[in-house]
């Protein structure tokens, strides 16, 4: 997946245009009838697709852009208020409030969902004989889906019988109610989200396999000790990887909804400390019958996770490390 | 050495090879004394305990009695096994409609998703046309588009089509091909040597009839990590369904379960709701189990080069 971050994707076939190779690209060539025939054919192919992008990708955002500038209840025909969306998004409370609790949700959970899913790859690298049988074990629980982890964690938490308050009780603590309170909800949620650190670990676990072992011997022989040579070889070369599980798991974090949807029942509550961007985008959208003040709530998202991962590339250039090719 | 830079896919071989390779030890195969691994282990097991706590926690609430499992401290093993937990849980609520619901959305997709993405993969690898790489920059550009921005817009043209409360809204999508699994079908595909296309070609094959009688067998395992993260993502979708599926009579398992409970909470206890997760979770466990190697391939797939 990687590979259409770190390379062109063409890479595996022809490789990026080599600056050895004669300047074929340059200038506009016309097509041949060959050309032109084959063309024909490959679109016919990739047909589905074509249509699919129009109908489901061009359409949608242009009249999400469209509609964000208007007022519209899904019946009639949406009426132009020019910014008016714009201007009420950025003086509500409750989406500063929803922001903010994304933005709590997306600092906690990302770099703590990295740190699981790198542990969980590590340990699924180990060389041991019943290592697959531990791959499993972690990964499954990538499989339950997000509504019956929201059951589970209902039971789990509940404040009169849950296990959680066993637990507290063991260290000494007394009975919470998380769900019933604003910050614990979110901390709740955070916790919820760290089972299905399974994909992330699996494309860790590719990227820990795909450095070169005659590495890891070097640095033996020269006596370096395991903690070095997971700082010094491990962690630089897994850089690519690193920010490919970063990005997905920002733009997983902004639209954060399942989970708070469930355990709150729609509402977000208590005290809307649950109320995350995509519940309040979907109460507007769906509950309130305001598709065009959703639609603006839509593209300002669309727009934060853009210059979010841009920041990220950006900010990730002298950290992340291509170096390495794999044997 | 990689497990990402498959071979020729020359049929079976490769899974198989990879598969050892997947367990196998170091490349020098040199065997460290027993002890260097205990501590791994320790720390294996403590983690392995970790993550089977949801699903051991679901499966002995769905057997606790209501009494026991409102008790406190609760109990780790269940004193009686209520097995009629489950029994009353896909009566107490229209399981099976919302089952067979689900299973429709699943197949549906399953089986659209595997021969779109397939036949769009193959023209953009298999096939050569000018203009054929630029236009893939544009299939990975819409890999990263979040889906709340193409929300509204598509709710909007469904309820136009007088489609909402119908399957169809969950199901005709699949019929265009979605980003990854071409992105995905497209890696593995370009691994099939050329001179066997052009050999077929030279021998008057149609494009169609190689698609479908040279490719389609050699892509076998690609496919099938398409079709398995088609179903996974079919039966556990929830907001698709949140939005689309509003009578009961069409509701799938995920949004059938939700609403049943916020609607009826008086009668469906947690033990029930417990029991019925568990139902809707054992047929993707099946499905895990048995075609385990293609999660982690398909996850892996491609390669980070």
């Amino acid at each position: 997946m990687t590979a259409t971050l770190t390379a062109s994707p063409t890479a595996t076939q022809k490789g990026p245009p080599d600056p050895g190779a004669p300047p074929r690209r340059q200038g506009r060539r016309r097509l041949t009838r060959t050309d032109r025939h084959d063309l024909a054919i490959g679109l016919r192919y990739i047909s589905p697709w074509l249509v699919g992008i129009v109908i489901f990708v061009f359409y949608p955002v242009g009249y999400s852009i469209y509609l964000s500038f208007t007022r519209y209840s899904g019946m009639g025909a949406p009426t132009w208020v020019g910014l008016g969306n714009y201007i009420t998004a950025f003086t509500d409370p409750l989406v500063a409030k929803a922001a903010g609790n994304t933005l709590f949700f997306a600092v906690i959970a990302v770099p703590l969902g990295l740190l699981v899913a790198l542990t969980l790859a590590i340990a699924m690298n180990q060389n041991v004989r019943e290592v697959a049988f531990y791959r499993t074990i972690f990964y499954a629980p990538s499989l339950i889906p997000a509504f019956a982890m929201s059951f589970i964690f209902i039971v789990f938490l509940n404040p009169q019988f849950g296990a959680f308050n066993q637990v507290l009780n063991l260290f000494g603590g007394s009975n919470v109610n998380l769900l019933g309170d604003p910050t614990g909800v979110k901390i709740a949620i955070i916790l919820m989200a760290q089972f299905g650190a399974g994909n992330a670990a699996l494309i860790f676990l590719a990227g820990l396999r795909n450095v070169p072992k005659t590495v890891y011997e070097a640095a033996r022989v020269d006596g370096a000790s395991p903690l070095r040579q997971f700082f010094s070889i491990t962690l630089p070369l897994l850089t690519p990887v690193l920010l490919f599980n970063l990005i997905t798991g920002v733009s997983g974090a902004l639209q954060v909804f399942t989970e708070a949807y469930i355990v709150t029942n729609g509402t977000g509550d208590p005290d809307a400390g649950a109320l995350f961007y995509m519940m309040y985008l979907y109460q507007n959208a769906f509950g309130f019958a305001e598709l065009g003040y959703a639609s603006a709530l839509a593209v300002l998202l669309f727009l934060a996770g853009l210059t979010l991962a841009l920041l990220i590339f950006f900010f990730s250039r002298r950290f992340v490390n291509y170096d390495v090719e794999a044997s | 050495m990689s497990t990402t830079t498959p071979t020729r896919p020359a049929r079976r071989t490769p899974a198989r090879s990879a598969e050892a390779e997947e367990l196998g030890r170091r490349a020098d195969g040199t065997r460290r004394p027993w002890y260097s691994s205990l501590i791994a282990r320790v720390v294996m097991i403590a983690l392995a305990v970790f993550f089977l706590l949801p699903m051991y926690w679901m499966i002995i609430s769905s057997l606790k009695s209501d009494e026991e499992l409102a008790r406190f401290p609760p109990t780790f093993i269940p004193e009686s096994w209520q097995l009629s937990n489950y029994a009353d849980a896909v009566t107490a609520m229209p399981f099976v409609q919302f089952f067979m619901n689900s299973a429709i959305i699943t197949i549906s997709v399953v089986v659209l998703s595997v021969i779109s993405n397939f036949i769009v993969a193959y023209g953009f690898s298999c096939l050569k046309w000018p203009g054929r790489d630029l236009m893939f920059y544009l299939v990975i550009a819409t890999l990263f588009l979040p889906f709340p921005v193409t929300l509204i817009p598509m709710f909007d043209m469904w309820a136009r089509l007088d489609l909402v409360n119908t399957l169809f809204p969950l199901i005709i999508p699949a019929m265009f091909g979605s980003a990854f699994y071409v992105f995905l079908l497209r890696q593995f595909l370009l691994q099939i040597p050329k001179d066997m296309l052009d050999a077929a070609r030279i021998d008057g094959a149609r494009e169609w009839t190689i698609l479908w009688r040279l490719v389609f067998p050699m892509a076998k395992p690609a496919l099938t990590t398409v079709a398995i993260f088609a179903a996974v993502a079919s039966w556990n979708d929830f907001m698709g369904p949140l939005i689309y599926l509003q009578d009961e009579s069409v509701q799938t398992l995920s949004i059938g379960l939700q609403s049943f409970r916020s609607v009826n909470s008086q009668d469906v206890s947690f033990n029930q709701l417990m029991a019925a997760s568990f139902l809707v979770i054992v047929p993707l466990l099946i499905l895990f189990f048995v075609f385990q190697r293609y999660f982690i391939k398909g996850i892996t797939i491609g390669g980070f080069k």
